[in-house]
Formats: structure tokens, sequence, C-alpha cells
């Protein structure tokens, strides 16, 4: 994995004058990649009279960690809460274009947005365990839905789930704890496994380890790689290292705009777009 | 004042004209503001004091004045200070403290002139009186000095009329006197001060945050005043009535005593029907007003479009600023006769006119903008984050609210809770107006009941004779009603308090 | 959607299966029942709000009209003492004027039997006026002098279509021989309904038809100026001071608590505190509005002075920084930047507490503000009744139309309310700056 950004960018600078508008490189270069899981279609977003998403079209890869990266206010964050229909429930907001998820558009009138959260699972910035024990919280989700339909399958359900978080050494003998009484990197873990407990096939992650220190970032970042196995994951993150670090393709915004995509290697070694060189070689954001 | 804003931020603009303008503006609304200050002063305190302390706070300016102003005619240097401040600090000097004299005079000197009237009557006058026939004497004494005679007087009457109005002339000529004398006293001494190097400033401002230091110590004497009389009263009341009786009988009939000899001449005085009576109509209240206020806070906060919730909010809030006279109104207008009309009429059961229900279900009504606004105030502190993992996970808006939201912001719900009840027990006119008079024990909603606030009033009002049980029991029901809602005021401050700093 | 296996072990859930579509809808059902259960609340508690003021205002605007009868009373030169008008027998001519509207009975002498249409104040209310126009104009001697005199209430009420006349008379105070007198009046054109003024200009009276506000407006009128005189500077002054300047101690600490303590003390307890020391230690009046608005001032404090605070803390500390920065003393910092910025709230919060104090009835009772008086307070030393101890006494009364007389006593004490919350609303909008 590319971990040294000390490339050599003046050669690939050049390149951006030969290919102007270029959105997604053709995937050649990438391994065969699974199927496309999400796929948006001129995605245009509104708050109120001010527009934060400009006609955006990316194709979000299955068993994938997709890194949304771009300099604060360009429209990541927004794009991601467009994939799970958190930006519902916001006064004003609009949205026009497509969102596929296995196909179907998200945004059809028949779709749940209930259901479709339940699939596309959501992590965010600062961690928000409820005011819950460690195991109510992670099996609030697993009740809701209905999954578990006895106490020994929702209690199979917590543990699995807080294995695969890697916090299960941690807190199997503190289940009754508060889950507010966590440390910062054990709350994260825990909402990832509450994430995790209604099975969901997406995971969105905005963020996730920016209020974290280094080294439960490293666990974090570790995480992911091991989820990546099973989930779709689509991470926001404002660290280029971060996004080099645990993802395989990258996609940068600029000002509400996808300035490009494709595979985190390329992305980062070999930009198409001037604005994606300065912005990676630190000019600005 | 509002003219005053803009003016502000205009102050460097100014120009010479303007600056004469504003200061006569300036000068104008003090002359009036001073004039005013005087009249009342002149009606409060009298016409002669009040005069009195002005013209030696007009002289103690005067003072300041001409002195600071030849100091600096003579003077070299730089005067620390500006004329005006000198000029305060010799005004303030010399009324302030005789201000403060006239107020503590005009407090003391009828209370001691009664005390010294009472102790030169003959002592076989006095034996074996109570202290409301004394007070009867005194007034007696004081409508003989003021010339208005029922009857003929006894000669140790007329003798303690003359001396009453004697001592009350002297008094009111010791009064301007001393003020004088204190005034001029102060005028003297600060004016000494008076130099060119003199920081009157600090000193005017010294005594300014003195003052405000006063008013703010004003609290603190209410409070005491509240707790000392409610004691004082209180602990007369029990050498009357045990308060094991108090506090545990149960049986409440102050009215009885009539005559002296009769049997029930002290009546009873066990206040738990009083007490439950309270209880059993705020708990009606408080149901009523959770019923109404919580869904609705929960509506307002969570569902509620900012048009919608910006009209709902204040009509709710309308509910809790309608004076509680008008409540009572409607409760024995309109209310009172629905309840008898269902409950009587339709269901045959036994209802009687003033029933706890139709009290509490006004109360509540009354109550519902302290639930709906404390409820939605703790909803809203609620961080949006936790409301956002639970939608994220697919919870839907009402499992959001009620499993998420809900339980994060009970402790800020019960603090606003325990304000209501405190709210509930404490109120008067309506229950007063709608509730029962006679104490029975019970906890039918339909019977009438009394409140501890129903009693005081009914103890207290139009009636004089103040060391009679019946109403010395009054203060013992205040006092009981005033540790009760204050524990739950601390309780629910407390509780509020932590609630927030744990979302901050 | 997909056929996305067990991971681990762990059972995805199928979303296609009945069941669990099945919960999916019943789990709306609930968001929206919660949704609608906040609306029925919200609709039941201002439905509540409409039938308050939608009864008070249908029982007590009746109030604000009154039947009169318009009467010609001669002024006979026999009783007018031309030297000296006050001496004149007013009583007499007054009499003489009322007996005008009856027939004489078999005897000759003024029939008995009508006197309960007119007010049994209207004598006085005759007297009073010819009185008046005839000092006024001394010409009118030998005239006659036109005159308006309330009903009686009883026929107030009947003129109003409260008491019927299909009642039968044994169920009703009046007499089919008093409704047929009263129907000659109408016929003569004698009978009007006019605005209730006397509600406003009259004191107290045991006549519903005679009792107006006048004592109650003027004795809370005198209250709330002695609250407004005590509460406004020391409000200010402890704000100023515990937000400005005061160091934190215990002292601060203590006063603190004892405001945020006073403004949750039920007023009664106000009340007994005016009793207790006030009335019984110090000696002052009983009844009058000085006591009144010495308690009201305790009451208020605490909301002046929050609100004041509150004012002061939306000033931006720029504007301190500003002054201090050009070499103002803090005291100078205050007075000539801060305060006058933070007036507009200051009064608003001002206005409010002073609407609470007029709406504020338990601890005036216990003062004795709740005084019959026909007269106005001259100073507020004298023995006043207030405007909500007024509204209570005239409930407390047995007569039919105090009824409605409360009612519309109510109504002029929320109109005075509304004007006041309404200033308060002005000032926040207008002259209160937002930064």
């Amino acid at each position: 994995m590319l971990t040294d950004l000390n490339l050599d960018l003046s050669a690939s600078g050049k390149l951006s004058n030969v290919a102007p508008l270029l959105i997604d490189r053709p995937a050649g270069r990438a391994e065969a990649i699974a199927e496309i899981k999400i796929s948006a279609r001129g995605v245009n977003m509104w708050y109120g009279s001010k527009q934060a998403l400009f006609d955006v079209d990316l194709e979000i890869p299955d068993r994938t960690v997709t890194a949304l990266i771009g300099p604060s206010g360009c429209g990541k964050s927004t794009f991601l809460r467009t994939m799970n229909r958190m930006n519902d429930a916001i006064l004003g907001a609009r949205m026009e274009g497509d969102i596929l998820f296995d196909g179907t558009d998200i945004y059809k009138g028949n779709v749940d947005p209930v259901q479709l959260r339940a699939q596309v699972g959501m992590v965010f910035q600062k961690p928000n365990p409820f005011p819950k024990s460690v195991y109510d919280n992670v099996a609030y989700g697993p009740r809701i839905h209905g999954i578990a339909l006895s106490k020994e399958a929702l209690d199979e359900i917590v543990e699995i789930s807080l294995q695969k978080a890697g916090l299960w050494d941690e807190v199997k003998d503190r289940l009754q704890d508060s889950g507010t009484s966590l440390s910062g990197g054990q709350q994260q873990r825990l909402v990832i496994a509450r994430a995790i407990a209604v099975s969901p096939e997406v995971i969105l992650m905005d963020e996730p380890a920016s209020a974290l220190d280094p080294i439960a970032t490293g666990r974090i970042e570790e995480l992911i790689h091991e989820l990546r196995e099973n989930y779709c994951i689509v991470i926001v993150t404002h660290s280029m290292q971060q996004a080099a670090r645990v993802s395989q393709r990258t996609a940068f915004f600029h000002m509400g705009t996808l300035i490009e995509a494709g595979d985190t290697a390329d992305v980062f070694s070999n930009p198409l777009q001037q604005k994606t060189q300065d912005y990676i070689s630190g000019r600005f954001g | 004042m509002g003219q005053r804003v803009p003016s502000v931020s205009k102050k460097s603009t100014i120009s010479a004209g303007n600056k004469a303008a504003r200061l006569g503006l300036h000068l104008a609304v003090i002359a009036v503001v001073m004039a005013a200050g005087l009249g009342i002063a002149m009606t409060l305190l009298g016409f002669w004091p009040a005069l009195t302390v002005a013209s030696l706070a007009v002289a103690g300016a005067g003072a300041g004045y001409w002195r600071i102003r030849n100091a600096r005619a003579a003077a070299t240097e730089r005067a620390h200070s500006l004329v005006h401040h000198h000029t305060a600090y010799v005004a303030m000097w010399t009324g302030l403290p005789a201000f403060v004299l006239l107020l503590l005079w005009v407090a003391l000197q009828g209370p001691i002139i009664d005390q010294l009237s009472i102790s030169a009557l003959p002592s076989e006058v006095l034996d074996g009186l109570s202290s409301d026939q004394i007070s009867l004497l005194l007034s007696e004494i004081k409508n003989l000095a003021a010339g208005v005679r029922f009857g003929e007087p006894a000669d140790y009457m007329v003798a303690a009329a003359e001396r009453y109005g004697a001592w009350m002339h002297i008094a009111e000529l010791a009064k301007i006197a001393v003020i004088a004398a204190i005034g001029l006293l102060g005028l003297s001494y600060s004016r000494s001060r008076i130099t060119v190097a003199f920081r009157a400033r600090q000193g005017v401002e010294r005594i300014i945050i003195g003052l405000m230091i006063a008013c703010s110590t004003i609290a603190i004497f209410t409070t005491i005043g509240i707790i000392g009389s409610l004691i004082f009263e209180a602990l007369r009341f029990f050498q009357h009535v045990p308060v094991t009786e108090f506090l545990f009988g149960t049986r409440w009939e102050p009215q009885v005593a009539i005559r002296s000899d009769q049997v029930a001449s002290l009546g009873a005085f066990g206040a738990v029907p009083v007490f439950l009576g309270t209880i059993l109509i705020s708990g009606i209240a408080i149901f009523v007003a959770s019923v109404l206020g919580l869904p609705a806070a929960i509506y307002l906060s969570e569902f509620a479009s900012t048009r919608v919730r910006g009209f709902v909010k204040p009509m709710l809030e309308i509910l809790a600023g309608v004076p509680t006279i008008v409540y009572g109104f409607f409760a024995v207008l309109v209310i009172a006769p629905a309840i008898r009309n269902v409950f009587g009429n339709m269901l045959g059961l036994d209802t009687a006119p003033g029933s706890a229900l139709a009290a509490g279900l006004v109360m509540g009504i009354m109550i519902i903008p302290f639930v709906s606004s404390l409820s939605d105030d703790a909803i809203g502190a609620v961080p949006q984050a936790l409301k956002d993992g639970a939608t994220a996970l697919g919870a839907t808006k009402s499992e959001t609210v009620l499993q998420v939201v809900l339980p994060a912001a009970l402790p800020g719900i019960a603090g606003g809770m325990l304000l209501a009840v405190s709210r509930a027990i404490g109120e008067t006119m309506i229950v007063v107006m709608a509730a029962g008079i006679f104490a029975s024990l019970t906890i039918n909603p339909l019977d009438s009941v009394t409140t501890v606030t129903v009693q005081i009033v009914t103890l207290l009002i139009g009636d004089s004779e103040f060391d009679s049980p019946k109403t010395l029991s009054a203060f013992g029901l205040g006092l009981f009603l005033f540790v009760f809602t204050l524990m739950l005021n601390v309780m629910a401050l407390r509780i509020v308090q932590k609630y927030r700093e744990s979302y901050d | 959607m997909t056929d996305r296996q067990s991971l681990d072990g762990m059972a995805a859930p199928n979303w296609n299966d009945p069941a669990i579509q099945g919960r999916l809808k019943r789990r709306h059902r609930g968001a929206s029942l919660l949704r609608l259960g906040g609306i029925v609340a919200i609709a039941i508690a201002l439905g509540l709000l409409a039938l308050l003021l939608g009864s008070i205002l249908s029982i007590g605007l009746k109030a604000f009209s009154q039947t009169v009868a318009e009467i010609d009373v001669p002024i006979s030169t026999e009783y007018v003492d031309l030297e000296n008008l006050e001496d004149s027998n007013w009583t007499r001519l007054a009499q003489d004027g009322v007996a005008t509207l009856y027939p004489d009975d078999a005897t000759g002498r003024r029939d008995q039997r009508y006197r309960n249409i007119l007010s049994r104040g209207g004598l006085n209310a005759v007297r009073g006026a010819i009185e008046e126009q005839v000092i006024a104009d001394p010409s009118l001697v030998g005239q006659s002098v036109r005159v308006s005199v309330q009903l009686s209430d009883p026929f107030d009420q009947f003129a109003k279509g409260v008491v019927r006349r299909d009642t039968p008379e044994d169920m009703r105070r009046i007499t089919n021989d008093e409704i047929a007198m009263y129907d000659g009046l109408v016929a003569e054109g004698r009978i009007s309904r006019v605005f209730n003024t006397w509600l406003f200009t009259n004191g107290d009276s045991r006549f519903p038809e005679m009792a107006g506000l006048a004592a109650g407006l003027r004795g809370s009128a005198m209250a709330l100026m002695v609250c407004l005189i005590i509460s406004f500077p020391i409000g200010i002054g402890t704000a100023i001071y515990l937000e400005e300047f005061a160091p934190k101690n215990w002292l601060t600490y203590m006063i603190e608590v004892n405001i945020n303590n006073l403004a949750a003390v039920p007023s009664i307890v106000f009340g007994l505190l005016g009793l207790a020391v006030l009335l019984n230690f110090f000696g002052l009046p009983r009844s009058a509005p000085l006591v009144g608005g010495m308690v009201l001032a305790l009451m208020t404090l605490p909301t002046i002075i929050i609100a004041t605070r509150a004012a002061l803390k939306a000033v931006p500390p720029s504007i301190r920084e500003g002054a201090m920065g050009i070499g103002a003393s803090p005291m100078q910092v205050v007075t000539h930047h801060v305060l006058p910025l933070a007036m507009p709230g200051i009064l608003t919060g001002t206005i409010i507490g002073m609407a609470a104090a007029l709406g504020e009835t338990a601890p005036l009772l216990l003062i004795g503000m709740n005084m019959f008086s026909t007269d106005l307070p001259g100073s507020v030393f004298d023995q006043a009744t207030a405007l909500p101890t007024q509204i209570f006494m005239w409930f407390d009364s047995p007569e039919l139309g105090f009824v409605s007389r409360t009612a519309a006593a109510i109504i002029v004490l929320l109109g005075f309310l509304l004007m006041m919350n309404a200033t308060a609303i002005f000032i926040r909008s207008k002259l209160e700056r937002k930064w």
C-alpha cells in the first residue's frame, strides 16, 4: 500500500493538461473489482439556496474501501449522507439525481429509508454511543428491526459484533456498564459494532478517527481493513495519509464537485487534475 | 432611553454644539428624575425631613464644586479627577448618611414610640391583657392624640394620649435635627478631603459599588425575613399545639374557636388532611400537565416545522401568563359545572361542587407550559449526534425519540417536573376559588378537599387578631409550604444543572 | 435485496420476509401515532386556552353595556338656594325627578311597587348628576335636566335577555307588574343601552349596576408605582454588581442562590412576610398600596435581576474592552457604554415583571388589600383595594350581576396585561440589538 506521499509529482503534473475533464479513469489498472454496490448519477444537492453538490457521478464497488477526500466544506460529507438518506431530516435540503443501491434508486418513492439505513450503516465523526449499557447499545439495532428471535440469538449477535469490532476482549466483563464510560477509541469501536450488529451491506464512515488519538486511530484503521472483506466501506477523511493507508479507491471533491476518482495508488501518485495534485501536495486545504 | 442606543455609537463624531445640547438634555433628565424622587420621598418619608436631606445634598454639591474650582485655579499640577466627580463625592457624603438614617428612623420611630407609650401606662391597666387588647388600647391612644374621641376616655388614657402626642412632636423635631447634624458632619469631612490630587472618582465609584452591594444583599435579607418571620410565628403556634399533633393529627378544624368557653375552643390542628388535599390536587395537576405537556414538547422539538413551532410555543406560554385568579374563575364557572355534569349527572357519581378534580385540572392547564417548555429545553439539549446515531441504525422517528432521546433527556425533564410540582403546591388563587375550605381525609378526586394555601388565606383573610392558634397555624402551614417548595426547587435546579453539564 | 449470507454465523435479516416487512409497517405506524399524539395534546391545550378566553369574553362582554333610564328632573325653584347653590335640597329634587317616572298610586303618594326598576343607588346618581349640571350652568334652574340612571341589576339582566319574560313569575326576581311598568318606560323611549363608563369611573358598590373598578385600578396603579420605584433601581443595582463587579466569593454565591430561590418561592409566602414583618413588626398601615407595592417589589425583584443580567451578558465583551482600552474606569464602562446598550432588555424584563405583579392576588389578600372601598385611595397610605383583589371580591359576591362584572373586570385585567406584554415585545423587537 502506498504510504509515502513524498512523491515526485512534478512529472505527473503535466498530465492535467492532457485530460481536462476526465472524472473517472478506466478501471483498467485496478485488480478485477467486485460488482458495483452504489452508483451515483448526476447528484445535485442544495441546502436552502446554497448548492452543496454539483452533478456528482461516482461508482462505489463492493468489498472495497472507498475514501472521499477534499478540503473542508467540499461536499464529501454531504455526499456520504446522501447514500443513506441522512439528509432527509435536514430542513431545506433538496436533492436531484439518482443514487442506485444494488441497482435500485434509493430516492424512489417505494424505498423505505428506515430499511435502507439498516442496510447502509453509518459511523460518525464523534463517537455517539447511546447513554445505555454496552450490551444495549449493540443490541439496539437488532431489537428495533426484530432481527434476533431469541435472547440467545441476540447475545450471539452482540458478541460477534463486538468481536468483529475488536472490542469484545476489552468489554466482555463490563457489558452492563454505560457505553459512555468507555474511552474515546473504545466508544468509536462500540459504535462500529452497533452498526455491524444489523448486518449492513455498506458502512459509511464520516471521519471516524478524527476525534481520536493516534493509537486509537491505528486500531480503527486496522479494523476498517479487516471489515473490508465483508462490507462495502465508504470513508470520509481529511487525512490523506489515512486515505492512502486504508482505501483502495479514492474520490477527490472540491467545492461540491467531484474532481477525480480512481484507484488510490493512481490518484495519489499520478493525479490527472491540477487541483488534485495541488491538494495532495499540500498547496491548499 | 432607547434613543441613546444609536447615539452611543455616534459619540466620536459629535460637534461642540451637539455636545452642549446633549449636556442640556442630560441635565434636564437628571433634574426631572431628582424632582420626582424628591416628591416621592416627601410623600413617603415626610415633607420636612425629605426636604432637609435634599437641601443637604445640594449644599454638599455646591460646597464640593466651589472648593475644587478654587483649588484647581490655585494649583499648578493637573487634577486627578473631573470637577463633577468632586461635586458628586461631597454631595454623596452629605446626602447618603442622612438619607439612610432617615429611612431607619422612619422605620423604627413608630414601633419605639408605641412601646414607650405602652410601658408608660399604669401597670394595673395592662395586667392580664392579651397583645391584641394592648394593640387595641394603643390605637385608642393614637385616635385620642389625633383628636378622635369615642365616649368619655379614662384619665390615664387622656394622659397617655398627651404623652404620645408630645413624643411624636419631639421625635419629628429630633429627626430633622439629627439628620441635619449627620449631613453637615459628612459635608465637612468630605469637603476637607477635596484637593487637586484627591482621587474623587475612585471615591464616588466606591460609594456606588457600596450602594450596589447593599442592593444585592436585599435578596438575602428577604430570605432571612421570610425564614425568620415564619419560624418565629410558627414557634408561637407550636406553643399552643404540639408539633406532633400538627404533623400527624388527622383532624383539621381551626375555625371553631368562636367563644372561649366553647368545648372545642382550641379547634383541631392536625394538618394531615390538608397535606393530603394538597398532594391530591397537585397530583391531578401534574398528571394533566404531563399528559398534555410532554407530547406537546416532543412534537414541538422533534416534528414541528419552524413556523408551527414559532407560533405554537408562544401560544402555549400564554397559559403561564394568565393570572391565576382568571383560572380560578374559569374553574368555578366552566370546568366545575362540566365535571359535575359528566361525573354527577351522566355517570351518577357523587360529585362535590368544589371537587379536587376541577381545581387540579385547571391548575394542570396552568402548568402545561412549565412542563412543555422545560421538557422542550431538555430534549433540545440532547446532542444531534445521538439522534443521528439512532437514525443511521434505521430507527424510526418514534423509536429515536422514545428509546434514545427521552431516556437521555430524562433528568432534565424530571427537573422541570419538580419545578412544576413546586409551582402547583404553592399555587393559591385557583384553589382558594375552586377547592373546598373544609379538610376531609380523602383521595377521591370527586370530593372536595382543601390545601395548605387555601387554609393560609382563609385563616388570615380579614383577621387582625394575631395570637390565637387559629391565625398562628397559618404560619405553621406557611413554614412547611416554604420549606417543602424550597427543597423541591433546590433539587430541581441541581438536577437540571447536572444534566446541562453532562452535555456541555 | 441481495442474498448476502450470514457473516461468521451472524444471520443477516431477510428484508423480503413478510414478518419483517409487517414489523416495518407497524414501526412506521408508531411514528405517526407519536406525531398525532403531540398534535392532539397541543390542540387540547390551545383549545382549553380558547375555551378560557372565550368563556370569559362571552360572560364578561355583557357587563360593558348598561341599561339606563332617561329621567327629566324638574329643577323646581322651590328647593334651589340661588344664593348658595351647594346648599340646595338636591336630594328632594332627585326624589321628585325619579317620581316623575312612575304613576301615583291610589292615595296620591308615590307608588312603591316599582322602586326595584331603578338601581337602589340610582337616587344618589341622579342627585350627583343634577347637582353637577346645575352648578355648572345655573340657568337650568326652573327648567328640567335630563339625566341617565342605571336600572337595577335584575332589570339590566332582563333587558339583556339573561332573565326571560317567559320564565314563570315565581322563578324570577322581577314581577309581572314591574315588567308591565318597564314596558311602559320602553314605550316612552326612556330605556336605552349605553356603554358602561361607570365600570371604569365608579368605586366599588354592593349594587352590581353601580359597582366600578376605579378604586381597584387606582390601588393597583399605586401599588405598581411603589413596586417599580423600589424594584427597578435595586434590581438594576444588584444585577450590575453581580454581573460586572462582584468577585467570586461566598457572599456573591449566597446572593445568587437567594435570588434563584426567591424567584421560585410561592407568592403567598411573600404575603406572609408582608403580614408578619411589614404590618406587625414595622406597623405599616394595613391594606395600604404602599405595603402591597413593597411586597410585590420583593416578588418582582428576581425577575428584574435575572432579565437585567441577561441583558448585560448580551452586550459583547468587545464593547467593554474598547472602552477600557481608552482609559475608562470599570464604572464608566458600565454607565456610559454597557448599561445604555442593555437598557431595552432591562425595560422588557421590567415590564414583564410588572405585568406579573399586576395579576398577583394572594399576597395582597393577606395584607388586607381586599378592602371594600367605594372611594378612591388618595395616597399610598390609605386603605385600598387592587384590581385582582377586587375581582376576587366580586367573584365572592352572591348577586347575579357580579358574575358578568367579574368576567368584565378580568377582561380589563387581561387587557392591561396584553398592553404591557405588547409593549415589551415591541421594545424587544425594535430596540434590542442583536450581536
